[in-house]
């Protein structure tokens, strides 16, 4: 095998692999990036057996082959070769050996033979529909912060991905939830995805998907199969397991009955959140809201670290209120909000609380209240 | 040389000290140059819970007595006779019949222990009020500024103590008195039972250096094997170590060592040593792998830490559950909750999920349940699980079934779970 590539094009395919072999593996093969040459195209192919990412770049190829060789050193050495650099790819089968050529730097990488590569199985996908990138970066960028990282209940451990009955109708529908906040985010049903199977992506396919969707005008094509689901640009092709387990019911955790009604610039909110949660105890970081006619104070009360008031302007009508938040879970939810106003609906202080911008009800959040 | 008779109390000061009191005539003298000036003790009771038993049934006084649990229990205290067939704290019960066959095995009354330290503990709250007690019956005394109290030195005080322990209580201790917590600790054991160890000042470097570093508390079994991995099996060779080097090895524990090496050891004398975990286990009678009946242990388990946490105020953020297989590895699981928690409810529902994410067949020889990272009972149980919306009824229930236990009696009311 040998081929040259641009260096730009090839850090971002190694790159993209290197995010995906996992770092503390005891089966080496799974460190490597199988690198296959044919045609004027070279496949970029890297797998931890839950995800792999096969990514096609174009270049000058001499001749066609194929070897692996760790992800980690080859795109530390693309990271730091100049950038506009032409790099040579040459693989000496006989040896072991990789060559890397730019300029005038050599590198000589051990390479592990191909075949021992595991390529994932293809599956029968049930479902294909195709989504626009913009679409896709919403649904997962305001529901992945909710993702929780408790193992021993690893079905929250993804964002429950299905389609769903909204009040205008059938929705693709993201909800991620640890038990303490939960998102539920709803885009417009595409065409084709109305008999997808609901499957809970994980949070590291999350994490690698996001770099398929910078670009505004990409389409996305998604395949979704009971096991499988797979996330498709013209370069990049994105396959990952999805947790076998079932989400539990989240529809019951929403609460419908939700009165007061608070309504707030999110931005003040959350600087002011952030300010008085400066003397909160470390780990508890728990705020009080208190609610009267257009008034809202937050106040944190810390006897070992100190105590922190401050009054925003605000629209709210009801009953005097007063309940507790984790700061963080405030700031997480009130960050979601880019347009309008946040609106909060409390019911009581021990009562999951509703947040939503506006009167958007397709980016939805509960978060739970603690005890102040 | 200052002496002290430990039968009469009799104070000396001469030259060369005598070979009996020239007072009462007992044989029971100690002599060190340091002995009126030393004045941190460690207090360790002689085979304290069959003592206990030997003083409470005469019967017994000359046979060999085992104090543990059941034939698959290990033994809590060996009485002296039994010590002398071999038979040592923590052994497996079956272990400790084979080697002391005509042992009389009873099982622990804690309440008559806890009666005993709590005499114990009254003497000692005479004498100072810097007491920290590590069991019921060991204890660190910091007497230091008390001897214009009391007129008399420390030593004097200390063994008016357990000749008041064996005269109004029938039980004796041994006490190691040096001039800090390490060596009083060490002290005590050198000369057990009914002992009186000093270990001044001017003889420290020379009585460490041959010493194996295990006599250091905290030091086990692991600890050792990774000390010897370094070549490091008594103190002369911690000191040959650098500060920096062995704190490089052996991070904050390599600190600490340096100054033991030293015989430095700058740890007060607390009453208020900080809890850093409740935790309770059991050994079942015969080795299980029945989810029922394991079920059932985690269950009571809980229960009991919970009540241990909400006697003291206190709340875990870490739940543990362990387990010993029958071949005696051990398995344990840990999970951070994110809201502490000191409600059984809580503890057990968590050890039940780690129990099942384990996904390990058995079967158990032991089970045990534990809670750690403690923080104050106000800061936990504050953010109920959204998932679980019955949470909340749940903690309601339990708090209401414990105010009904501290009125009409731990039995008055117990799950069905319980009783698996």
């Amino acid at each position: 095998m040998k081929f040259s590539i641009e260096r730009g094009v090839l850090l971002k395919a190694v790159a993209q692999a290197q995010s995906v072999v996992e770092r503390r593996n005891t089966i080496p093969i799974l460190a490597n990036v199988l690198i296959e040459a044919d045609g004027s195209d070279v496949m970029f192919r890297a797998t931890d057996l839950d995800i792999e990412v096969v990514d096609k770049a174009p270049a000058q190829v001499e001749r066609a082959g194929a070897t692996t060789v760790s992800a980690v050193t080859l795109h530390e050495i693309v990271r730091k070769l100049p950038d506009g650099a032409l790099v040579t790819l040459t693989d000496d089968g006989a040896a072991g050996r990789l060559t890397v050529e730019a300029g005038r730097s050599n590198f000589n990488l051990a390479t592990l033979p191909k075949e021992d590569f595991p390529v994932m199985a293809s599956s029968e996908y049930s479902s294909n529909f195709s989504a626009p990138a913009p679409v896709l970066r919403r649904l997962f960028d305001k529901s992945k912060f909710a993702i929780s990282t408790e193992e021993t209940r690893y079905y929250l451990n993804g964002v429950y991905m299905h389609v769903a009955d909204a009040d205008g109708g059938r929705v693709l529908r993201c909800v991620a939830t640890d038990g303490h906040r939960l998102a539920r985010i709803d885009a417009d049903l595409p065409d084709g995805a109305g008999d997808m199977p609901g499957v809970i992506v994980p949070r590291k396919t999350v994490g690698e998907l996001r770099k398929l969707l910078d670009d505004d005008d990409a389409q996305i094509a998604v395949s979704v199969s009971e096991t499988k689901i797979r996330f498709a640009t013209p370069a990049i092709t994105l396959t990952s397991k999805v947790i076998d387990g079932t989400f539990p019911d989240y529809t019951r955790v929403i609460p419908q009955g939700n009165t007061r009604r608070l309504e707030v610039d999110a931005a003040e909110f959350a600087q002011a959140v952030d300010r008085v949660a400066t003397v909160s105890s470390e780990r508890s970081r728990a705020v009080k809201l208190s609610l009267e006619e257009d008034k809202l104070t937050l106040s944190v009360n810390a006897p070992d670290s100190g105590a922190a008031e401050e009054e925003l302007a605000v629209a709210y009508g009801d009953e005097r209120l007063e309940i507790g938040f984790n700061a963080k879970y405030l700031l997480e939810i009130a960050s979601q909000v880019d347009r309008e106003n946040a609106v909060f609906l409390f019911n009581s202080s021990g009562d999951p609380t509703l947040m939503r911008e506006g009167n958007d009800t397709s980016a939805v959040y509960v978060v739970m209240p603690m005890r102040v | 040389m200052p002496a002290l008779c430990r039968s009469c109390l009799t104070e000396l000061n001469t030259s060369s000290p005598p070979r009996r009191c020239p007072s009462c005539g007992s044989p029971r003298l100690i002599a060190h140059d340091e002995l009126f000036s030393l004045s941190i003790a460690h207090m360790d009771c002689d085979a304290f819970y069959a003592s206990v038993e030997k003083r409470d049934n005469p019967e017994l006084a000359a046979k060999p007595v085992i104090i543990g649990g059941g034939r698959r229990g290990v033994v809590s205290t060996a009485c002296y006779i039994a010590r002398i067939q071999g038979v040592r704290s923590a052994m497996p019960m079956f272990q400790a019949l084979k080697l002391c066959p005509n042992a009389v095995v009873i099982r622990p009354r804690m309440s008559a222990y806890v009666e005993a330290s709590r005499a114990i503990r009254a003497m000692m709250d005479e004498l100072t009020p810097d007491i920290e007690p590590l069991s019921l019956d060991e204890a660190f005394m910091d007497l230091s500024g008390t001897a214009r109290l009391h007129g008399h030195p420390p030593a004097v005080m200390l063994a008016r103590l357990v000749k008041r322990m064996k005269d109004e209580l029938g039980l004796t201790g041994s006490i190691g008195l040096s001039h800090n917590k390490f060596l009083a600790k060490i002290a005590s054991d050198l000369d057990k039972p009914n002992g009186f160890s000093v270990i001044g000042k001017a003889e420290t470097a020379a009585f460490l250096h041959d010493k194996p570093v295990r006599l250091i508390w905290g030091v086990g079994q692991a600890a050792q094997a990774q000390l010897e991995k370094a070549g490091i099996q008594r103190f002369s060779d911690l000191l040959r170590w650098e500060r920096d080097d062995l704190h490089a090895r052996f991070g904050a524990m390599g600190d600490r060592l340096w100054h033991l090496a030293r015989g430095e050891d700058r740890r007060r004398v607390s009453a208020h040593a900080p809890i850093k975990s409740i935790s309770n286990e059991t050994t079942f009678f015969e080795d299980t792998s029945d989810p029922e009946l394991l079920d059932g242990h985690i269950w009571r388990l809980a229960e009991n830490v919970a009540d241990r946490a909400k006697a003291k105020g206190h709340a875990g953020r870490v739940v543990t559950l362990k387990l010993k297989r029958a071949n005696h590895t051990l398995l344990t699981r840990r999970l951070s909750l994110r809201d502490p928690t000191q409600l059984a409810d809580r503890i057990y529902r968590t050890a039940r999920d780690l129990f099942d994410a384990a996904g390990d067949q058995g079967p158990y020889r032991l089970i045990g349940v534990g809670i750690s990272d403690l923080v104050p009972a106000d800061d936990a149980d504050r953010a109920p699980d959204l998932l679980d919306p019955t949470a909340g009824q749940r903690t309601e229930a339990e708090r209401a079934t414990d105010r009904i236990r501290a009125r009409f009696g731990k039995d008055a009311i117990i799950k069905g779970r319980a009783l698996r």
